[in-house]
């Protein structure tokens, strides 16, 4: 099964990469006043139980995928 | 001196640890082995490209298992650049590295204030300047506001930088476990060590593993 693992800085955490896409995007005279740059892993997960699947998709995020002290996750299934 | 997929400090560690008069033992980092060594060095690098996160995967490799059971027997581990990334990402040491808030990469020397006394500062008092290196994009320590008190009380606050280089959580440069024989730092001992460089006070630090 698909699950897909969305990880994102923190609020109040400084996101320099978020801050350069910005600068760029202003340049190019888009009214963006904020960019928050994260990840997105897409898992293909050898189970057809949701239940396990979204189980493996939250503890690989915890464990590796994400670094809770700077980042948030959320686990999509399906 | 553990060399990592991606390490390219580790010739020069193994140098700066015989120039203070140790015994450089190479090790690899798919084997859950330490050799019986006296002291641990994680070097700077890039393991595993600096994909994900810098060293969130180099942590999950054979020895560091045996690098965890080796620091909670109180054996000294000193990690620098991407070693002290690794040791953060390891849960060894507090906080977690970040990309630079200048976004550049930075090589240059920098000047450290010593901030507790330490077996890895020698004799340096409180309040001392050191000068070592650094060269790195992901080198801002980030610690949450809350707990940072604990680890300034408990004299896990190293050095910090003399002025703001990179972002860094308090301008802090240098951090240890609750224990004290976990150390890591950003800025590089190991290209200190000889005077033909300029500074030799990396020899601090890297001494501090000569002397287990």
């Amino acid at each position: 099964m698909r699950v897909t693992v969305l990880v994102r800085p923190k609020t109040g955490i400084r996101d320099p990469q978020g801050e350069a896409i910005r600068g760029s995007l202003a340049g190019l005279g888009y009214p963006v006043s904020e960019v928050s740059a994260g990840k997105i892993f897409d898992l293909e997960v050898d189970t057809d139980d949701p239940a396990e699947a979204e189980r493996v998709g939250r503890e690989t995020a915890g464990r590796v995928l994400a670094n809770e002290l700077i980042e948030g996750f959320e686990v999509v299934v399906g | 001196m553990i060399t990592f997929l991606g390490s390219l400090d580790d010739r020069d560690a193994l140098r700066a640890v015989e120039a203070v008069g140790g015994e450089a033992v190479p090790l690899w980092h798919g084997a859950a082995d330490l050799r019986g060594v006296d002291a641990v060095l994680l070097p700077g690098g890039f393991s595993y490209g600096d994909h994900l996160r810098c060293g969130a995967l180099a942590r999950f490799t054979p020895i560091m298992g045996a690098v965890a059971e080796f620091a909670a027997a109180g054996g000294p581990v000193l990690g620098i650049c991407n070693g002290f990334q690794i040791l953060c990402e390891a849960g060894l040491l507090p906080g977690v590295l970040t990309p630079n808030h200048t976004r550049r990469f930075i090589c240059r020397d920098v000047d450290l204030v010593v901030q507790a006394e330490s077996p890895w500062l020698g004799d340096r008092p409180v309040g001392a300047s050191i000068t070592v290196p650094i060269k790195h994009g992901d080198g801002a320590w980030f610690h949450p506001e809350e707990g940072l008190d604990a680890l300034e009380a408990n004299g896990q606050i190293l050095l910090r930088y003399a002025e703001d280089v990179n972002g860094a959580t308090d301008r802090v440069a240098c951090v240890t476990n609750a224990a004290g024989n976990v150390c890591g730092l950003m800025p590089h001992p190991e290209h200190a060590v000889d005077p033909l460089l300029g500074s030799i006070d990396g020899r601090l630090l890297v001494g501090r593993l000569a002397a287990a």
